[in-house]
């Protein structure tokens, strides 16, 4: 079972405390963008073959809003971390770096 | 080709069954072709079929890179049914039905359809409204299904529980021409006729990159070199994300798990499909005994093809009330795949940005039923150079347009 540190309680949340809530980190677009930015922020998705960032909720727990890193195909989890971020901080950057050598991510440039 | 009939197994059975051919060729890739399919699940081979069957193009060849129809086509429940609320849902999905019924006759290989029925349990109030209305709708598309009361459902299903404490049986929407088909023949049967109309089935060989010249397609990279195209279809499900980053686009498009077991096979008890989509679980029979129950598909982005636990107890739980006989049944095997889900629910037949570039996907939970109407119409855009009637609905472009083709109200999640 997937099993998430919720950075808020504290707690190893199994899956079934858990609710997903999707890809992480898109930018909100609405009144005044164009067609295609308000598709692409509504229903076009990176959904990676590998790492990927997402938003959880401790729904049966806490309650609060985070954010985790976790490869799609094996389920590791490489780290969890705050929701008030817009993009994934820098130490878990370099873990995932660590654990996937030249991974490429689209927030270093 | 060797034409399979009573007599070849008589004659085969006299001269200790020495004289099978092979269904299909193996081949090594060629340096081009006119089609290049990628995918030989279901879709992907469906699509190779009616190109040379419907268009008169043979000098296709379809890409794989597992074994043939060993992704979603060989993971699903086998249920194939057309009941849906939307036109242009019921059209392509009824199109699939009406040509599985005679599917077996036209490939020459018996894919075991079995028009057994198909109902889907209405347990709430609003899931009684939900399926009167699609049975009106279905009745002005032409497509037959009936609501039918509690006292039916128990006629055609004496397995079922109807008063169950939290998910009463309250009606169903049955449509007796729906059922089941044996799904890896569905597969092995169109590769087999691929393969005697010339074409080339390619296994093992995985796409690593799509070649494009001015905005136009021109091939594919594989593990087994570079092969060129002038058309270029993608038909690969759960891995349409990562076909479309190699093309150069994104899909609105979601990858999850979803997964389904058997339980150990006992005697026949039941003769219907039954679905269930207030509580995500459906199940029928299959002919060796075995009890084959679908589930709800995981609720975040994987490619694990085995899904959580925590799916399978909901669905097992939910079941065992409506089903009390299967209580002390044993699993034998659980198993899952990915499967493609769109923002609506419907599927994706579409010309792409990249030129003569092609694709077929968020068939989601419920691509199986759809195969034979899917390649039909996937080979006809292919050909044509633009959707036909039956795909035009399903285009990239209706999610930018706001047009949406939303059928996750009237099939749940179960499809």
């Amino acid at each position: 079972m997937l099993i998430l540190h919720c950075p808020y309680c504290g707690v190893d949340a199994d899956e079934t405390e858990l609710a997903p809530g999707g890809e992480a980190h898109l930018k909100r677009f609405g009144p005044g963008s164009s067609d295609a930015e308000f598709e692409a922020y509504l229903f076009q998705r990176e959904n990676p073959k590998g790492v990927h960032f997402e938003r959880w909720r401790h729904a049966n727990g806490c309650g609060k809003w985070f954010h985790a890193a976790r490869c799609t195909t094996t389920n590791e989890v490489f780290g969890t971390y705050s929701a008030q971020v817009t993009e994934p901080p820098r130490d878990i950057h370099d873990k995932i770096t660590g654990k996937r050598p030249g991974w490429l991510s689209r927030w270093l440039s | 080709m060797q034409r399979y009939s009573v007599f070849a197994v008589a004659r085969e059975a006299m001269r200790q069954h020495t004289g099978w051919h092979r269904a299909w060729a193996s081949r090594a890739p060629r340096k081009s072709y006119d089609v290049i399919i990628v995918g030989a699940g279901g879709h992907g081979l469906a699509t190779a079929y009616y190109l040379g069957k419907n268009h008169g193009l043979t000098n296709v060849a379809v890409i794989e890179k597992g074994w043939l129809g060993g992704g979603n086509t060989g993971r699903n429940t086998t249920i194939i049914r057309s009941n849906y609320l939307q036109d242009p849902s019921a059209a392509i999905y009824e199109k699939a039905r009406s040509l599985y019924e005679t599917i077996s006759q036209d490939l020459n290989y018996n894919v075991m359809f079995s028009p057994r029925g198909v109902m889907m349990l209405a347990q709430t109030e609003h899931e009684i409204r939900g399926y009167q209305r699609t049975a009106h709708a279905n009745s002005l598309q032409g497509v037959q299904t009936e609501f039918i009361s509690p006292q039916r459902v128990k006629e055609l299903c004496p397995i079922i529980e109807i008063r169950g404490p939290r998910y009463p049986v309250l009606g169903a929407l049955w449509q007796a021409r729906g059922g089941t088909a044996r799904h890896d023949a569905v597969a092995w049967g169109y590769a087999r006729a691929c393969s005697d109309m010339g074409m080339d089935i390619i296994q093992q060989c995985e796409v690593t990159g799509v070649r494009s010249e001015n905005g136009q397609v021109t091939g594919v990279e594989t593990t087994k070199g570079a092969i060129g195209c002038n058309k270029l279809g993608i038909v690969v499900a759960g891995h349409s994300g990562v076909l479309a980053e190699m093309a150069g686009f994104r899909l609105p498009i979601e990858s999850v798990a979803l997964q389904a077991l058997v339980s150990e096979p006992i005697k026949p008890c039941m003769d219907v499909v039954v679905m269930a989509n207030t509580v995500h679980g459906y199940m029928s029979q299959s002919d060796k005994g075995e009890m084959v129950i679908g589930g709800g598909a995981d609720g975040y982005n994987n490619y694990t093809q085995r899904g959580s636990f925590l799916h399978i107890e909901e669905t097992v739980r939910a079941l065992v009330e409506t089903f009390p006989i299967i209580s002390r049944l044993k699993m034998l095997r659980q198993w899952g795949g990915i499967v493609d889900m769109t923002g609506d629910r419907s599927p994706i037949i579409s010309p792409t940005p990249l030129g003569n570039c092609f694709i077929n996907c968020g068939w989601g939970t419920g691509g199986f039923k759809a195969i034979p109407g899917s390649g039909w119409a996937t080979a006809e855009m292919i050909a044509r150079g633009t959707p036909g009637p039956l795909a035009a609905a399903f285009g990239l472009e209706r999610f930018r347009e706001g047009r949406f083709i939303d059928e996750s109200v009237a099939a749940g999640v179960a499809h």
